[in-house]
Parts: structure tokens; C-alpha cells; sequence
């Protein structure tokens, strides 16, 4: 227990006087939380717009007004032909065209349809079908408008009033969906990266070659290796939800310690495999580039984005495997929904045996030979 | 307190290369054991394999009654081992690398301070300062303390003086001295051969062979043959000169400034006119041979040369 106490000494002494370590503790969490809530958003705003009016007239002007009325839209000019309005496309100044053909006012006027096309940039599939969606709905309030208009008489009343109600996250902003996520994303970077370079570090200035001459046990040895940085980031995590609190408003809606509980619980499943990484590499290069290959696919699949829901069988079968999953899961539920620890025990116990799996692993692959 | 090292018949290959051939040999209690060769003869394979850091294919290493595959636990509890790199914690000062592998030998600085007062004392008024900003021999020094700071009985050193200046070197060398004196076994490799005659006993090594394993002054009692000093006013193309000299002459090479000639079964006068004979053609004057006794770096060189 003595030893462990002296390696974690020596590990502590390291981390503090590395003058980059600080910034990199402290400093970068917080520019992540705050540059990646704003950012990583799904939301459409300032979809880029023009109109090709062949008609233009009083009703045409008309439905063109209420799209540069909406928020959704900025009209980016008028085209006078639809070539021209491809062209734009074509280079991405603009992201939607809407074409009013002749005689559009003369022929609803007359009680006859008339069309409107919408053609949409839809690179981005779901971004494509939003901005499609948004422009159809204000094409529809117009429709009835006119159907209003025409005839006032008629009660063009919807047979079935939905009203919608959304729980957990009332106004739909998309910040409160994400940082729970990006809370997770922060600990697991700091985590995974320190770890996995600190062992090989040792390897590759060569210090590992005197230690592995000494008594040291090869547990005490990891044990070392992994404290400090498993303090380190949960530091971290209390650091991103003060700053959430501040900056953004959130607040944990569950349990405060069941929160940093199963965090710290995670976090043994990460440094065990930033130490995995660590024993199995023999230089700070290899190490980094396995630990951000990881990271990617496990972030990529975790859910902090897209829902883990809809992607394919096999994907939502290897998120077993990945910690990052459970944790993102878990922690939305507590900070977003308050929910116990019953809500999620299954996912807890799942780590459990990650943890132990990972750990053990990273200690029996470690060998004090060289 | 010290122990004896005995390696029976030991093997270690890396994939192709063959590192050890069958290397055996004893290591008295207290005595301090030169291991001498020139780079990749095999002597830090050696001592890795001393300290479990790597397995033999085959033979057994014991250090006293422990078996290094066995018992390599113990082993690196009596044993001291100093890595050919620089190994201690170069963003740590002076004082917490020592702290530090005094702690995790269960001991403390105070309490062995006498085992490393020699080594130690030199260093001590650098001991706030960063190991990684210790000059080369400070470095050595430190990793000399660091190495017994838990008392142990055998000490193993890793071309400790490989990348040292003269001076420190000699400092060096009277530290091991003094060290031996307390009663501990003491391994030691070095490529540089002038510091064979500082041992009590060296092995010559080669290519993973034993070459040699003698007393320094046996070593020297062995050579056969003649040996010879040549210098001339040329002495930057004597070597290639020399090529093709002719009967007689077995060996030639440089011994600082000057070169050493062997030979066997020829008088002074016949090879000095050789020598003069295909010499001054080639523009050599002062052409000066004299026999001198043979010292240690030549025998290696022979032994090395034969085999």
C-alpha cells in the first residue's frame, strides 16, 4: 500500500510540473464544452434561398414574403430563370430554389390548381428533408389561406387538433441534448489520451527499463498510473457541470453522487483501456493513433449525435463494447430526466464487467520485461 | 554482504540473431567483473537476462541460490542494475528520483545514506536540480545512487562510462573501487578496453562468444608473438601503406597515435627492414620501430583478431 502511495507521489509530481498538463486539464474542457454546444446543432436556420417568380404578381410576391418573413429562410435574391438558380446551387450559395410558374395568381384566381416547385440542395439527407418540410408547411398555410379567402363561408377546421408536448427539454434546444453528451466526451478525452500516453511515455524515454528491476508489482504499477488521472478527470467532470450551469443554465436533475459514481465506474473502463493501449505499444506515436482510432468509432457510434436507435443492428450490437454508449446514455438520464439508478442498472452492470475486463487485461499484458 | 553469479551454458536468440552462444561463467563474491566487447557482443542481453528483463532459451543463471527464471522476485530485491540508457525520471529532481527508488525498495534516503555517501555527496549540492538537466557524469552518478540506494549485493552496470568524459570516467572507476571494498559483487561492461586492466577478472566478449575470461594480468601473460611500435612522418595514410607489407607480419593496427605491429617468428632487424624497405618508397621518413610490451588492448585485439 506504501508503494503505491510513493508511485502515486511520483505520478502527481509529474503531471504538475508537465507545464502543458494544466492547460490541457483545465483549459481545453471548457473550450470544448462551450464551442461544441453551439455548433454540433441539427438545427436548420438560414436555409439560403431563391425565388424564380415567372409570374410575378400580387399572389406570387405574396407566398415569396412568407418565406423571407420566416426564420428558417433568407432570401438570397431572385433568379430570372431556373437556370441561373441552378447555377447558385451548384455552387452552394444557395441551399433551396422555389419556382412560381406562369400564371399562378390567374389560376387559382379562376378556382384551377397551379404548382410550386421546390427543389432542395439534400447533400446532407436530413438537413435536405427538413428544409423541405419547412418550405412545404408554409406553402400549405398559404394553400388554406386561400381556400379561407375564396371561401369564407366554409369551416376548414382540421378534424383532429394535435397538440404536441415535449418533456425533458421544453423548448427542443438543441444545447440541452448535447452537453450531457459532450460532458462524457470531455472526461473520456482526458482520460483515454492521458492514460494511454503516460505508461508508453515511460517505455519510450526508457524509465520502465529501472522500474521493472524493482519489487514493484505489476497492479501497484497500474494502480499508479491510473489514480491520478481517474481524479484528474473527474475534476473535470465537476469543472464542465459548473460551467454548464453557468453558462447555459443546466442543472443536474438526478443524483449528484450517483452521477460522479458511475463516472468514476467509466472512467475505470477508460483508463483500463488508455492503459491497454499503453502496455500493447511501444511508442507515444503508435499509442496515440490507436487510442484516436478507438475514440472515433466509439464517439462516432455513440449516440452523442445521431440516436444509436436507428443505425443498424449490427452497429447497436457492437455498442456492447462501447463504453462511451452506456455513459452517454446513462448521463442524459440522470442530468436531463432525473432518473435513479434503477432506470439504467442494466447499462451499470455492463460496465461493471467492462471495467474488470480491461483492467485486468491491461495488468496481465503489462510485463516488466522489455 | 555479496553473492556469486554462476551462468551455465546460456542461450539467447532474438528471432535470427544469435545473441549468446553457450556463454558459462562464474562471478566471485565481491569481486569486480569486467565484461568487455565491443557493440552488439552480447553483454547487455547478458545482463538483461541476469535481471529477468528478458528469458534465455536455454541454460540457468544463478545469482547466489536464486534462480533467475525462478526466483527473479528475489533477484531484484539483493540486486542493483544501472541500464546502459539513462533510466531515472529526468522531470524529477535529483533528490525525488533517489527518494523515490529508495521508497519503493521499502528503505529510505537517511537511512542508507552511508551506502551512497561516496557516490551521493558529489552530487548533493545539484540535489534541487532536474535529473534531466544533470550533466552526462552527474547522470552516472545519480543512477550509481540510485542503483544502491537498497543496499544490494549485486551490482550491475551498463557501459556506465560509455558517453563520459576522461575525467569522469577515472572518478568513475575509483568509485567502483571503493564500492567493492564494502563487500559487494560488482558487474561491469565497457567497450573501452584500457578499463579491462581496472577489474579484478574481465570476459572478453564477441558476438555473442566468450573469448576470454581471465585475470587482466593473465591476459596480458598469455599473448604470444611479438609486438611492435611503428611511427613515421606520415602517419595518416600508414595504414593503407602498410597493406600487403609481407611475410611475418600477422596484424596491423592504430594504438593512438601510433601503430602496433604483431608478428610471429621474425628478428627485429629482417622486419625492420621490410618495413623500412616498403615504407620509404611510399615517402615515409623517421621511420621508427621499437618492441614494446603488450598491453590488454592488444591482446583483445588478437584474441578478437583470431577469432
Amino acid at each position: 500500500m506504501r508503494t503505491i502511495l510513493y508511485i502515486l507521489q511520483k505520478e502527481f509530481i509529474q503531471v504538475f510540473r508537465d507545464k502543458t498538463m494544466l492547460p490541457i486539464i483545465f483549459v481545453v474542457p471548457i473550450i470544448q464544452l462551450l464551442v461544441l454546444s453551439f455548433t454540433a446543432t441539427f438545427e436548420i436556420k438560414n436555409v439560403n434561398l431563391a425565388v424564380v417568380d415567372h409570374d410575378n404578381s400580387v399572389l406570387s410576391s405574396k407566398l415569396i414574403s412568407k418565406f423571407s418573413g420566416s426564420a428558417f429562410f433568407k432570401l438570397k435574391g431572385r433568379a430570372v430563370n431556373y437556370k441561373e438558380a441552378e447555377l447558385s446551387l451548384k455552387r452552394s450559395d444557395i441551399d433551396q430554389v422555389i419556382v412560381i410558374q406562369n400564371n399562378f395568381e390567374k389560376n387559382l384566381n379562376q378556382g384551377q390548381s397551379t404548382h410550386v416547385q421546390v427543389v432542395t440542395n439534400a447533400i446532407n439527407g436530413s438537413a435536405a428533408s427538413l428544409m423541405s418540410a419547412y418550405a412545404n408547411s408554409i406553402i400549405a398555410d398559404f394553400n388554406r389561406e386561400i381556400i379561407v379567402e375564396e371561401n369564407p363561408l366554409v369551416n376548414f377546421g382540421l378534424p383532429i387538433n394535435v397538440q404536441a408536448n415535449f418533456w425533458y427539454n421544453p423548448e427542443l434546444d438543441y444545447k440541452i441534448f448535447m452537453i450531457p453528451g459532450i460532458l462524457v466526451l470531455l472526461v473520456t478525452l482526458i482520460g483515454m489520451f492521458l492514460s494511454a500516453m503516460n505508461l508508453v511515455k515511460e517505455k519510450e524515454i526508457g524509465t520502465i527499463e529501472q522500474i521493472n528491476v524493482t519489487p514493484i508489482k505489476k497492479y501497484q504499477f497500474i494502480t499508479g498510473k491510473l489514480v491520478p488521472f481517474w481524479i484528474i478527470a473527474n475534476i473535470d467532470l465537476a469543472f464542465g457541470l459548473v460551467v454548464a450551469y453557468f453558462v447555459f443554465g443546466i442543472t443536474v436533475l438526478g443524483s449528484l453522487p450517483l452521477l460522479f459514481s458511475i463516472a468514476s465506474l467509466y472512467l475505470l473502463a477508460v483508463l483500463g483501456l488508455g492503459l491497454l493501449v499503453s502496455t500493447m505499444t511501444n511508442t507515444m506515436q503508435q499509442s496515440m493513433f490507436i487510442s484516436w482510432f478507438l475514440l472515433v468509432i466509439f464517439i462516432m457510434m455513440s449516440g452523442l449525435f445521431t440516436p444509436v436507435e436507428s443505425m443498424p443492428n449490427w452497429a447497436q450490437i457492437f455498442n456492447y463494447l462501447n463504453p462511451v454508449a452506456y455513459f452517454i446514455k446513462i448521463n442524459r438520464m440522470i442530468m436531463l430526466k432525473g432518473s435513479g439508478f434503477a432506470d439504467f442498472q442494466r447499462e451499470v452492470y455492463l460496465l461493471i464487467v467492462y471495467a474488470i475486463s480491461v483492467l485486468t487485461l491491461a495488468i496481465t499484458r503489462y510485463r516488466k520485461r522489455v | 554482504m555479496s553473492v556469486r553469479v554462476e551462468i551455465n551454458k546460456l542461450v539467447k536468440n532474438f528471432e535470427k540473431v544469435e545473441a549468446l552462444k553457450e556463454i558459462s561463467l562464474k562471478v566471485e563474491e565481491g569481486e569486480l567483473f569486467g565484461l568487455i566487447g565491443p557493440d552488439g557482443s552480447g553483454k547487455t542481453t547478458l545482463f538483461r537476462l541476469i535481471t529477468n528483463l528478458l528469458v534465455q532459451n536455454n541454460g540457468t543463471i544463478k545469482v547466489g541460490d536464486y534462480d533467475s527464471r525462478k526466483d527473479f522476485k528475489e533477484i531484484r530485491k539483493i540486486t542493483g542494475y544501472m541500464p546502459g540508457r539513462f533510466s531515472l525520471y529526468h522531470d524529477l529532481s535529483v533528490e525525488e528520483n533517489l527518494n523515490f527508488y529508495a521508497h519503493i525498495f521499502n528503505t529510505t534516503l537517511k537511512e542508507n545514506y552511508h551506502l551512497i555517501k561516496d557516490v551521493y555527496s558529489q552530487i548533493e549540492p545539484f540535489k534541487k536540480r532536474k535529473a534531466g538537466d544533470l550533466s552526462g557524469g552527474m547522470k552516472q552518478k545519480l543512477a550509481l545512487s540510485c542503483a544502491l540506494i537498497h543496499k544490494p549485493e549485486l551490482l550491475i552496470l551498463d557501459e556506465p562510462t560509455t558517453g563520459v568524459d576522461a575525467v569522469s570516467r577515472k572518478e568513475f572507476w575509483e568509485l567502483l573501487k571503493k564500492m567493492q571494498k564494502t563487500g559487494i559483487t560488482i558487474m561491469v561492461s565497457t567497450p573501452y578496453m584500457d578499463e579491462a586492466s581496472l577489474c579484478d577478472r574481465v570476459a572478453l566478449m564477441q558476438n555473442g562468444n566468450l573469448l576470454a575470461l581471465e585475470t587482466p594480468e593473465n591476459i596480458v601473460n598469455q599473448y604470444s608473438g611479438d609486438l611492435w611500435q611503428l611511427s613515421t612522418s606520415n602517419m595518416i595514410k600508414i595504414i593503407v601503406d602498410l597493406e600487403g607489407v609481407g611475410n611475418g607480419i600477422k596484424n596491423i593496427f592504430r594504438f593512438g597515435e601510433k601503430v602496433h605491429i604483431t608478428s610471429s617468428g621474425i628478428e627485429f632487424e629482417e622486419l625492420n627492414k621490410t618495413i623500412i624497405d616498403f615504407l620509404e618508397p611510399k615517402g615515409h621518413e623517421n621511420i621508427i620501430i621499437e618492441k614494446v610490451e603488450p598491453q590488454i588492448e592488444d591482446c583483445f585485439l588478437d584474441l578478437m583478431d583470431e577469432n
